[in-house]
């Protein structure tokens, strides 16, 4: 056929898309290069601060200074809950990528009730630092390093919340929605691993050196 | 379906008919209510190229009145606060709110077309970052015209800029505005990615991949590795002076020093997230204008990738006077020498292109000969910076800034004028006038060199940075007044740039879809292309699509009813999936406003971020929310 | 003298060495680099019409020249850079060794917007101490310890030595050793506020024994004051706060806060190099002195004319 490009290029007609599918799980999608960017922004920043921590630390004889290491306990339990969580979290991603509706429901709502108890958990969390930001540079930079991740926890909760919401709704079972809870749950993985650097840096390292 | 004339059997629809269907299908609303929820890239692209060149005005304009406090020792023009504010809001608002704006701008603007796509990626995302760039650059600005503009210098070093030494809201709200309009950056640079690695044309294979697309590609991960950190460490500021923490109090066992290594870390590979993409436009221009391919294609594009990731082992060489440990300065100056290899290797490449092509000299070509000229300057007084002895000398006066501006003017700002030559015809269908155009380039090249020049000696004579005024007798005046008369030649040159515009759009010559006769896909749209760019998805073949073949080859079958691209496979752009693409929505404007005004409130207290976080979260959810059964149809 | 171009210490003068080799290389390359542009912009003179394009053929004899040239071109580079990176390493080393017995000890701490100068001696009875205005022999090795007791500040004397910055929290170690008599002019390198740009101080290199003199004098009390003029003046001192900031020795005045003012006479300049220190000069500054440098720390005290001539005498003993 010789048809023109309106500005009066012969065209070429080589294929055809139309039969391409409508969406893809993971790498290809969109959603899964937003996800990605995110997380290297969201790592890079708790990278840095991670790195500020122990730049300061490294000007301080005792650290933290004056015996303000925090208690384990709670923080331990996060992490003991949060590594176990990888599981339900692993299980809906396979589930979200065979697009089942009925069992991504269920652990749409297991992995958001867990999500409300690590957050609580976080809570006590704070409080077993015994300090505050503002008492010293070792209280801002480990009250700040703990609070970055909270954020990523929080907005990831809040994110689920709505997601779970979706999934009882008439939007919930669509191709695109299952994409959306697949690339959730690695932004979720991601919380889990970048939180064990942090664990480290705040409860085992002082404890070690 | 949809794309064939159902009364035809089998038939698809004639090109006239199909434009018609596009247009209906991709068009936005009317008036002011169109234009605050287009996700059109090359709107918003335009939008944010003229509010970059806005800022670009006004921060010239400061720039000038300092010029004017120079001219001659103990002037009294200017005094010391309201210098401090002018150099303060004229190198924020060259880095922040110009520099990397207009080239993520190019990039918005011209990725998707040059990669044979409809769209960038996450179009909400894209408007959503525009108002918080736009809203953050009048945020800075509107300070400094109530007098509470920051006065602590770009780069705010710690204690200055700290609680006790820089009381009032000046630097909270420069802390915040960065923290703020950062987030933009980053937004842009992520929908970029995700443009160029899954968008691109069927064929177009990465090593097809036009050079101006690599260098936004490298610009662009770049931005997601540099900006978290200004983010992080202006926030730590604002936290000293709004909630008491200590980071940068070495009474309480911060550091100085911490707010340096992490304002760095960000601040050299925010350099080259200038200087790269500018390289990726003087691979077009000197491409299109040599009438041949740039060459040793590969060789360019290692360049760029290891400027790119060499760019972040480099901070340290700002803080040689610090008295850090000279091993690790030692490494530092290693490394900032090595960076200058592969600039090296693309300075001969488009010398070499030239070469062995036939040269047509237009506008565009002489603004690049402009950038070889200066910046090869900038790049060799680098690598003097780049010794450590040496630059116990230089930092911290005007050698620096001399050599600074002839990096940045000349590695920046010239091949972006030739740019703005060069594709001012795509993006308005009017030619530029060539006559205006070499005249332009001239009073710049002249009035650039003539102030920037005598600063090298100044500098070495022991003029430091960043003072209000100097003594007399020190031998500094004349070359002060010098530099001053230099700065008019530079102002009337814009003048002139503003002048050429204003002229080519109301009766400029009507340029066709490629009056250059370039190779790259942008070039084979209309000028300015439809909203829908390419009625027709491109096939490429090759690394030069509009020179390997007269026809222009196409995929068919996206939908003309339903707004659709196509997404291919990330390193041989085999065809993969159907995207289809939201419809227009207020919701990024919305959320902008909610993001921007908890940012706006946390200046004056710290619950605004607790608050805020209400009408962000309800927002968002909004903007995420699927509407109706629009996605669900595309699924088919 | 205020200029890195005439290196007269010891430490300025290996910098001045990395700088000359600097331009040949840089200058070298750069003429190449505009020589082949140039060459590339001669050889085609096309008319304005719309050039045919050049085949696209890769393996052409020219171009596999050209692949040669560029790989020389890196080894240059490459070559270029490393013989930089070697001179630089060595007088980084250089620069580390020099002056290393120090004849004479210092203590500079910098304020917004002045510098206080101590001489260390291990008798403190030898101790001396000044404001912007520093005395050396010829020849001397000099230790200096410089501090900051607010902001970054940074100490540059171009003619001897490169810039070290003063961060607080951070004490530094610095080193000179001045090799010709002269006055060195310096001035703070850092941005530290409003009156950064009024920030010098001088180093006055001299002989031996005019450097004892100068020193002896430094450490003598100010007689006390004779002249009925000057004694008005020292009660003016006392009663108009000026006590409240400064120091003069051999009085009830000790306050640090700002200059030390035993011998402000003997200073060449004023107000960390701003103002000549002769009398008129010295009243204007008395009189307004956020009129001469706007934000500085010192108040304005209105005094009558009488008082500020009585003042500006008795400033004029403190020899």
């Amino acid at each position: 056929m010789s048809a023109r490009d309106l500005d009066d290029r012969p065209l070429q007609f080589m294929g055809d898309l139309s039969q391409l599918p409508g969406h893809g799980h993971s790498h290809r999608s969109l959603t899964w290069w937003g996800m990605m960017g995110l997380i290297c922004v969201e790592g890079t920043a708790l990278a840095l601060a991670a790195a500020a921590y122990l730049y300061l630390s490294s000007h301080e004889r005792q650290w933290p200074p004056a015996q303000l290491l925090p208690s384990a306990g709670w923080g331990t339990a996060f992490t003991v809950i949060v590594l176990l969580s990888f599981v339900p979290n692993m299980v809906l991603n396979k589930r979200a990528e065979q697009e089942k509706l009925g069992p991504v429901r269920l652990w749409m709502v297991i992995m958001t009730l867990i999500g409300v108890v690590l957050v609580a958990i976080r809570y006590f969390e704070f409080r077993s630092m015994h300090v505050a930001w503002s008492d010293s540079a070792y209280g801002s930079i480990a009250i700040t390093l703990l609070g970055l991740h909270t954020v990523h926890l929080v907005t990831d909760l809040y994110d689920s919340v709505v997601l779970t919401v979706l999934m009882f709704t008439r939007h919930g079972d669509t191709g695109r929605r299952y994409v959306d809870v697949a690339e959730n749950a690695i932004y979720w993985n991601f919380v889990i691993y970048v939180w064990l650097p942090v664990y480290v840096l705040l409860y085992l390292a002082p404890r070690w050196l | 379906m949809s794309a064939r004339n159902p009364s035809l059997d089998g038939e698809w629809l004639d090109e006239a008919a199909t434009h018609e269907r596009l247009r209906r299908t991709w068009r936005d609303a009317p008036g002011l209510w169109g234009a605050l929820t287009t996700l059109d890239h090359k709107r918003i692209g335009l939008r944010y190229i003229v509010t970059a060149f806005g800022f670009f005005a006004l921060a010239g304009i400061a720039a000038f009145v300092m010029r004017l406090q120079l001219a001659h020792a103990e002037n009294e023009l200017v005094g010391p606060d309201l210098y401090n504010q002018l150099f303060t809001m004229h190198g924020s608002t060259m880095m922040f709110l110009f520099a990397v704006p207009i080239m993520q701008a190019a990039g918005i603007y011209l990725v998707p077309l040059m990669v044979g796509t409809r769209s960038l990626a996450f179009p909400r995302l894209l408007s959503f970052s525009y108002w918080i760039y736009l809203s953050g650059g009048l945020l800075l600005w509107v300070a400094f015209f109530l007098n509470i503009g920051p006065d602590a210098g770009w780069f705010a070093y710690v204690p200055l800029s700290g609680p006790q030494y820089a009381p009032g809201k000046r630097v909270d709200i420069w802390a915040q505005m960065i923290t703020y309009t950062e987030l933009s950056s980053i937004a842009v640079a992520v929908s970029t990615i995700a443009t160029i690695l899954k968008q691109r044309a069927p064929g177009m294979a990465l090593n097809r991949v036009p050079l101006f697309v690599w260098a936004i590609l490298v610009m662009s991960f770049m931005v997601l590795f540099a900006m978290p950190s200004v983010m992080i460490t202006s926030t730590f500021l604002l936290m000293d002076r709004l909630v008491g923490t200590h980071f940068y109090n070495p009474a309480e066992g911060g550091d100085a020093l911490l707010w340096q290594h992490l304002f760095w870390f960000f601040g050299h590979p925010e350099v080259y997230i200038i200087f790269i993409p500018a390289l990726g436009m003087v691979s077009s221009i000197v491409a299109t204008f040599a009438r041949r391919p740039v060459f040793a294609y590969p060789l360019m594009v290692l360049s760029l990738l290891a400027t790119g990731l060499f760019a972040f082992g480099l901070w340290v060489h700002h803080m040689f006077a610090t008295g850090l440990p000279r091993l690790g300065n030692s490494f530092y100056t290693a490394a900032s020498m090595v960076i200058s290899i592969p600039t090296g290797i693309q300075i001969f490449g488009w010398i070499a292109t030239l070469w062995l092509g036939r040269p047509r000299f237009t506008t565009p070509l002489l603004f690049v000969g402009g950038f070889i000229v200066v910046f090869v300057i900038g790049g060799l007084t680098g690598v003097m910076l780049a010794s450590v002895p040496l630059d116990l000398q230089l930092h911290d006066t005007y050698f620096v800034v001399a050599h600074f501006h002839y990096v940045l003017i000349g590695g920046a700002v010239f091949p972006l004028l030739g740019a703005v030559y060069y594709w001012f015809p795509k993006l308005t269908g009017r030619l530029l006038d060539e006559r205006l155009g070499k005249v332009n380039f001239w009073l710049l090249f002249i009035g650039f060199n003539v102030t920037f020049l005598p600063m090298h000696y100044l500098g070495l004579a022991g003029m430091p940075r960043r003072v209000y005024t100097y003594s007399a007798g020190l031998g500094w005046d004349g070359l002060n007044l010098l530099e001053t008369g230099g700065a008019v030649l530079i102002a009337l040159s814009m003048l002139l740039l503003a002048i050429n515009i204003v002229r080519s759009l109301r009766s400029g010559a009507a340029a066709g879809a490629n009056p250059w006769d370039a190779d790259t896909l942008e070039w084979a749209t209309p000028s300015p292309p439809p909203s829908f760019n390419f009625a027709h998805i491109p096939l490429v073949t090759g690394s030069h699509p509009l020179w390997e073949s007269e026809r222009l080859r196409v995929m068919r079958g996206l939908q003309l009813d339903k707004r659709e691209l196509v997404l291919t496979s990330v390193l041989d752009a085999q065809p993969d999936l159907r995207e289809p693409l939201v419809p227009p929505t207020i919701w990024p404007l919305l959320a902008a406003l909610a993001v921007g005004g908890m940012f706006l409130a946390s200046i004056f207290t710290p619950w605004a971020v607790i608050v805020g976080a209400v009408p962000i979260a309800i927002t968002l959810t909004a903007w995420f929310w699927p509407k109706g059964k629009a996605e669900e149809e595309a699924e088919q | 003298m205020h200029s890195a171009l005439q290196a007269l210490g010891v430490h300025a003068q290996h910098i001045d060495l990395v700088w000359r080799t600097m331009l040949w290389i840089c200058g070298l390359m750069y003429l190449l680099v505009i020589a082949f542009l140039i060459d590339a912009i001669r050889r085609r003179r096309d008319s304005q019409s719309v050039a045919p394009r050049v085949e696209l053929q890769s393996d052409s004899p020219q171009v596999r020249r050209m692949s040669i040239v560029l790989g020389g071109w890196i080894g240059l580079m490459t070559l270029g850079l490393f013989a930089l990176a070697l001179t630089s390493f060595l007088t980084d080393r250089a620069l580390v060794h020099a002056a290393a017995e120090p004849q004479v000890s210092l203590k500079i701490t910098a304020h917004q917007w002045w510098w206080q100068i101590e001489y260390t001696d291990p008798d403190p009875s030898r101790h001396v101490r000044t404001a912007n205005e520093i005395h050396l022999p010829v020849g001397a090795q000099v230790h200096a310890e410089l501090a900051s007791d607010d902001v970054i500040h940074s100490f540059w004397v171009p003619n001897l030595h490169g810039k070290r910055d003063l961060i607080p929290g951070r004490p530094a170690e610095f080193r000179l050793q001045p090799l010709q008599p002269g006055r060195y002019r310096g001035q703070c390198a850092e941005f530290c506020g409003l009156q950064h740009a009024h920030m010098a101080l001088e180093i006055v290199v001299e002989s031996q024994q005019d450097y004892a003199a100068w020193y002896e004098q430094q450490l003598a009390t100010p007689p006390a004051v004779s002249e009925a003029r000057a004694a008005r003046g020292q009660q003016v001192f006392f009663t108009s706060a000026c006590n409240l900031c400064h120091a003069i020795a051999g009085t009830d005045a000790a306050a640090n806060y700002g200059p030390d003012l035993s011998h402000v006479a003997s200073r060449r300049m004023l107000a960390a190099g701003t103002l000549p220190n002769d009398s008129e000069h010295l009243r204007r500054w008395l009189e307004n002195p956020q009129r001469v440098k706007p934000g500085n720390r010192m108040p304005v005290v209105s005094l009558g004319p009488d008082d500020l001539d009585a003042l500006v005498a008795y400033l004029g003993t403190l020899r």
